[in-house]
């Protein structure tokens, strides 16, 4: 069994979406009701039915030109996942062989700790089942034999899925063929992601894309001291809410406002 | 690296081990050994959208639509799909805004009434033949025989199979339609 | 397309304009990508920046409606800097022709070209029809062409073409297109280099080339280049037209169109009463024995047809007598009926598969020409603004008479059939489920018409009832009654095909009756063979259902697929493919080989060639490539044309400048004008250079919906990526008229108004055009007002504002360049 990985070639993507429609029709996912507000990019962030999401950005090129960016946006899979280490509950969040890293919602308690240690901010609330949402690198899929539904659907090899290995290797090739300002983006982070871009920009162009991504020194604490005690009060949640309110202060509103269902 | 449906690299079994702190993976096993494609039945179709003419496999359970997805086999797509060609699903009978009756509209009225289709059928016959006899022309104001009907056009259909575009046109000039017309003069 | 959509890795440089593949034909960029990776050049020309223009190597930007003079600057940057292929142009192309002496060129005849007739104005010409007298070739007294090989004559087409274009230098051109010239020139340069024998480019076009005034000619100018370069019949090469929907080009080849019949036969017309009349007036000559002239076997394809339609039933002539023929230059077109509709000349109107209430040119005369209507059947698989016009925002059902039957049909996957896509494969589709509730499929909905009419007739009698009662169905198993049961469309496919109507003996061997015709050579003019479709003789024989076939291994390496479904002509995958070989038929790409010769005994090898014939260095018993031709040269000189044999710019009816640079002819003199008094109707209405519409303006399609949006609207995720109209508009224009991105604003034309979000984007610039600014905006056709939002009762349908003027060959509309203005709406979404 290998351990595997997605490349995301950003030289090579077309903003068709193909993928963000496949994620909804693997997963099942409902669509949201969304507004144009003037740009592509719909719906406007990821979302507990939105798993893999086109970001849309047009920006300079610096000789008079334009460029128009478009990211796939989704779970990074971190070799070292900063979710799971935050999670207070036994087994929620766990990670294949492969390198998936999943949220079990049937065992989620919808604490958001692991939107908030992130370093993406992926994994989303949704307030009808008060459950935490992401991409799950169709493990389902991968189990079956079939690569994650995203990759499946690229049309132009933005997307291609395989051996971590080689996928690190195609990575660094291919940003050796493009030159410039071209990055491979991941596979030095947070243990390494399962996800990793080649960027044709530097990483901080990108709209919502950490520079230099990495788990907050106090997760660290919590997943190491902390957290196997908190499974003793676990029952309580007294345990979790007060490392919550150390770790990241007062309870923030919901990340989205209902819409869709995930009874 | 090329990644084909069917011969996608091969993980073994569907065992997810632990990763933190011991995790119980029955439900994730069962899960994963059984998706909704497992044992659904796949229909090879090809895209209804632009003429890229993308191969799509339709996955059947019980006659009913599970899912669909880009035909790896395909060697134009490759499995591949944009937007468009991946909502397939959602145009199937799964969506409940497709039109699964005839519906008719009387002169004046404000609203459709659901009819049979042998009412609307026949009603439509009895229509196209007296729009027909009234305006049939077998001969044109120079004299020159012309066996056409003037008072019927037509516009559709790109959509159609090629034989139902066939039989719609020979249907149609049976008829004596001269207006005949499609989305390629468009 | 001329080639096909793989095919597009083989090219070394891609040049995307008049369409936006990515967006809109997305899974054909996994073949640009490859081409890419290969070191292709891609360049996107484009009004606006989009994501087609996101990949590529050169960005042109071009106001809408100058492609020409684009085109023309290229064609002249060619022949300039001798980067033409000469061997290919001299020998395989008309370019060595030398044409009537009385033949004039626009720079010397106001404009125009010699022998138009028409109405002059202060814009020049209206309503012109040309007398194409002195655009004949001279004839030796056998009756071939005279030519100069040495193109040097002044009157060979070559020279002609040199001397036309000399006007389209590039400050002109910049000056037209409102392209920077070191954008031209970097185009020109990329496209240009692929004029040596081992390189080839590509064009990918599609509505953002047909529909304009001068669509005609923007595709004839691109042809010129393709066939100075050597690009035509090679891999990688081609005129690739990329259709829209997954089977207009089936449709387009069953010619659902009023002038032409299966296989592009032509309607009759009155002046020809039998049906030899007709063949012979059809059926070209030529003098040249070197030239295959392909269609001079028309009367074998035209007569299996009136077999197909009426079987045995009837004779060859009698099958004639009954195709409805049309008057003598008269036009039936899209334009022509919503005009005859809104002036109540027809009872009724079948709108089966489309929504031209959304799709129509000037779509508010569209919607109320369907009022006029006594009744109207509607056939789709969601609701829509044609089949629910009568409720419209602006409209009172209780005073519109129009009885409207709106009909269920089966999607795609419910049923089982072939469709055409736009590289010329026929793929079978298979049935996965039932029809939703009560739908059926078209066949099917047909099939049940055609009988009921059938029986009022035999009943009832009426107008040539033979017409209809003596038409052969024979699409299934036939019950006691007579009737079929189910619509089999394997037996359509069949009759498609053809039959062997009796014993035949074709070259020594004998074909049973009732077989099936192997393939179109083997149609006979004599009444024995039947075919629905010539051009479809040969997808589905004796060996069965070439279209199901899913073979997957390439021999060729070029990516023909010979064996995955089947392509036509006789699964020749590139067309024009004996020009991809020089005399001895060895390939000018010999590392891209599509056909080659290999011996009298071995022959070619590769693709199906365009005809078996040896090579030209056989002489008499080899043929001249380009063999539906009469002369056999690809034609750089076109008199076939309405509008001219060579390209010329003309402004679009509407424009934002008052004269057209290139000329005192202002509009392309041979459209029609419906706008012109006593012509059209009071809604026929254009404003040019008008204050009150001072912005361009085009119309373009997104990846997440399709056509009208009549089958993606309903969809909750396409919707969810592209939830509601919009105007893009550049920062400059949005901060003149105080324009916030994402505002509601008002789109105007003389026309109609629509509603929309404003997108301001960077990817819009404004142009500068003849010395002043000028503003482009873009709007797309997929909304409406039925879905999504009908309780806000707007109007969103772009094709409110688009004028109803057509090319004067095709009579498609020119929805891709207008004027319009755009105005805050106020209150945000």
């Amino acid at each position: 069994m290998s351990e595997k990985a997605m490349l995301v070639d950003l030289s090579k993507c077309t903003g068709c979406r193909g993928c963000q429609v496949a994620c909804k029709n693997w997963n099942g996912l409902p669509a949201e009701t969304t507004v144009n507000k003037g740009s592509y990019q719909n719906p406007p962030d990821l979302s507990p039915s939105t798993f893999t999401l086109i970001r849309f950005q047009e920006m300079d090129d610096g000789k008079g030109g334009l460029k128009w960016l478009f990211r796939n946006d989704k779970c990074f899979h971190c070799g070292d996942p900063g979710c799971l280490k935050a999670c207070p509950v036994p087994g929620c969040i766990f990670k294949t062989p492969e390198g998936a890293v999943i949220i079990d919602p049937d065992k989620c308690i919808g604490c958001k700790y692991c939107y908030h240690t992130c370093p993406f901010s992926v994994p989303q609330f949704c307030s009808k089942s008060e459950k935490m949402y992401k991409c799950t690198f169709c493990y389902d899929r991968q189990a079956d034999n079939l690569p994650p539904a995203c990759a499946q659907a690229c049309p132009t090899g933005t997307l291609i899925f395989g051996d971590k290995a080689d996928i690190y290797k195609m990575a660094h090739k291919r940003v050796g063929e493009i030159g410039g300002s071209a990055s491979v983006y991941g596979d030095q982070y947070v243990g390494g992601t399962h996800v990793v871009y080649v960027l044709t920009e530097p990483a901080d162009a990108y709209d919502k894309l950490p520079e230099k991504p990495k788990i907050a020194g106090s997760v660290a604490l919590w997943k190491d001291v902390l957290k196997p005690l908190s499974m003793v009060s676990l029952l309580g949640g007294v345990g979790a809410g007060f490392l919550y309110y150390i770790m990241k202060g007062p309870k923030r509103p919901d990340l989205e406002e209902g819409g869709d269902s995930h009874e | 690296m090329k990644i084909s449906r069917r011969g996608f690299l091969k993980i073994s079994g569907a065992a997810v081990a632990a990763g933190g702190l011991g995790v119980n993976l029955d439900k994730v096993k069962a899960h994963a050994a059984t998706t909704k494609i497992t044992y659904s039945r796949e229909t090879i179709t090809i895209c209804p959208y632009c003429a890229v003419g993308c191969g799509i496999i339709v996955h059947t359970r019980n006659g009913k639509v599970v899912y669909t997805e880009g035909d790896p086999d395909h060697p134009i797509n490759q499995g591949s799909l944009c937007s468009k060609g991946s909502s397939l699903y959602q145009l199937s009978h799964r969506n409940e805004n497709r039109l699964t009756k005839p519906l008719y509209r009387a002169p004046k009225s404000d609203k459709w009434e659901e009819k049979s289709w042998d009412w609307v059928l026949d009603r439509l016959a009895a229509n196209i033949k007296k729009s027909r006899d009234e305006s049939f022309q077998e001969r044109n104001a120079k004299g020159q025989t012309v066996n056409r009907t003037m008072g019927l056009a037509s516009v559709g259909s790109a959509a159609m199979d090629n034989e139902e575009c066939y039989v719609y046109q020979k249907f149609l000039r049976s008829l004596g339609l001269v207006y005949i017309e499609h989305q390629a003069r468009i | 397309m001329t080639n096909h959509w793989i095919d597009l890795r083989n090219s070394d440089c891609i040049m995307v304009m008049g369409s936006n593949a990515a967006e809109n034909h997305p899974i054909s960029f996994k073949w640009v990508t490859q081409a890419i990776d290969k070191g292709a050049t891609l360049i996107s020309v484009d009004p606006r920046f989009t994501r087609t223009s996101a990949r590529a190597h050169v960005y042109a930007p071009i106001r809408s409606g100058s492609d020409v003079a684009f085109l023309c600057g290229m064609i002249k940057y060619i022949l300039d800097n001798n980067l033409y292929f000469d061997e290919y142009v001299r020998e395989y192309t008309n370019s060595s022709f030398l044409v009537n002496p009385k033949f004039k060129l626009p720079a010397d005849n106001e404009g125009v070209f010699s022998g138009l007739k028409g109405t002059k104005t202060k814009e020049g010409y209206v309503n012109g029809k040309y007398d194409k007298a002195t655009w004949s070739i001279q004839k030796n007294t056998d009756g071939t062409p005279k030519k100069d090989k040495s193109l040097q004559d002044p009157n060979c087409v070559f020279q002609l073409l040199k001397k036309h274009v000399s006007r389209y230098d590039l400050d002109k051109v910049a000056s037209i297109t409102g392209t920077p010239k070191e954008k031209l020139l970097e185009v020109y340069k990329a496209y240009a280099s692929t004029g040596v024998a081992d390189k080839s480019a590509t064009i990918m076009y599609a509505m953002g080339w047909t529909q304009h005034t001068v669509g005609v000619q923007t595709i004839r100018a691109m042809a010129i280049i393709q066939l100075l370069l050597g690009n035509m019949g090679v891999a990688g090469g081609g005129v690739n037209a990329l259709r829209g929907e997954s089977n207009v080009q089936g449709s387009t080849d069953h010619c659902l169109l009023f002038h032409i019949l299966p296989g592009y036969l032509k309607t009759p017309k009155a002046s020809q009463p039998t049906l030899e009349a007709y063949n012979k007036k059809y059926t070209p000559k030529t003098s040249d024995p070197m030239s295959a002239n392909w269609w001079g076997n028309y009367p074998k394809y035209s007569n299996s047809l009136m077999r197909a339609h009426y079987g045995l039933n009837t004779t060859l002539e009698e099958a004639y007598s009954y195709t409805p023929k049309l008057d003598d230059g008269k036009n039936y077109s899209w334009l022509t009926i919503f005009d005859d509709m809104y002036k109540g000349r027809f009872s009724g109107f079948f709108a089966w598969g489309q929504n031209p209430a959304c799709s129509g040119a000037n779509a508010n005369k569209v919607r109320k020409a369907l009022t006029k209507l006594k009744w109207m059947v509607n056939v789709n698989i969601f609701d829509n603004e044609t089949g629910s016009f009568w409720k419209g925002p602006d409209m009172n059902p209780s005073e519109i008479d129009t009885e409207v039957f709106m009909l269920p049909c089966a999607a795609s996957m419910e049923k089982e059939g072939s469709v055409t896509n736009s590289g010329r494969w026929m793929q079978w589709r298979y049935k996965a489920t039932n029809p939703a509730g009560e739908a059926m499929p078209d066949g099917e909905i047909i099939t049940e018409l055609h009988y009921r009419i059938k029986e009022l007739y035999e009943k009832e009698g009426g107008k040539l009832p033979e017409a209809i009662t003596k038409l052969t169905w024979d699409y299934g198993l036939k019950m006691p009654d007579g009737k079929i049961k189910h619509f089999d469309s394997h037996e359509v496919a069949r009759e498609i095909n053809g039959y062997f109507l009796k014993d035949v003996e074709i070259k020594g061997k004998l074909y049973k009756k009732g077989t099936l015709v192997p393939s179109f050579a083997f149609l006979q003019a004599d009444g024995s063979t039947s075919s629905g479709n010539w051009l479809y003789c040969n997808s589905y024989t004796e060996k069965g259902n070439m279209a199901a076939r899913r073979g997957k291994v390439d021999p060729s390496g070029i990516g023909l697929y010979a064996k995955w479904s089947w392509c036509w002509p006789v699964n020749r995958r590139i067309l024009y493919n004996r020009a991809s070989v020089d005399k001895n038929g060895k390939p000018w790409a010999i590392d891209k080989p599509v056909i080659w010769w290999t011996g009298s005994i071995t022959k070619w090898k590769g693709d199906v060639p365009d005809g078996g014939w040896a090579p030209l260095a056989a002489g008499k018993a080899s043929r001249y490539p380009f063999i539906m031709k009469p002369e056999g040269h690809a034609h750089i000189f076109g008199p076939g044309r309405a509008d001219g044999p060579f390209p010329e710019h003309y402004e679009p009816l509407e424009c934002p400048i008052e004269k057209n640079p290139m000329s005192p002819q202002f509009v392309n003199p041979t459209v029609k004008r419906w706008d012109i008094k006593g012509i059209g109707t009071e809604l026929d209405t254009r404003a040019t250079c008008d204050p009150r519409f001072p912005i361009v303006c085009t119309t373009y399609r997104v990846t997440e919906h399709w056509q009208t949006g009549v089958m993606t609207r309903w969809q909750p995720w396409l919707l969810e990526l592209q939830p509601d109209m919009f105007v893009e508009m550049s920062k400059e224009l949005a901060d003149m008229k105080g324009i916030e991105n994402g505002e509601i604003v008002k789109v105007t034309s003389a026309r109609g108004e629509v509603v929309a979000v404003a997108v301001v984007t960077p990817r819009f610039k404004p142009f500068t055009i003849e010395g002043q600014e000028v503003h482009q905006v873009g709007v797309p056709w997929h909304y409406g007002w039925r879905q999504p939002h009908p309780e806000l009762k707007e109007l969103r349908s772009a094709n409110l504002l688009t004028p109803n003027v057509g090319d004067p060959n095709t009579m498609i509309p020119e929805s891709k360049a207008f004027m319009v203005d755009v105005v805050k709406k106020g209150g945000a979404q």
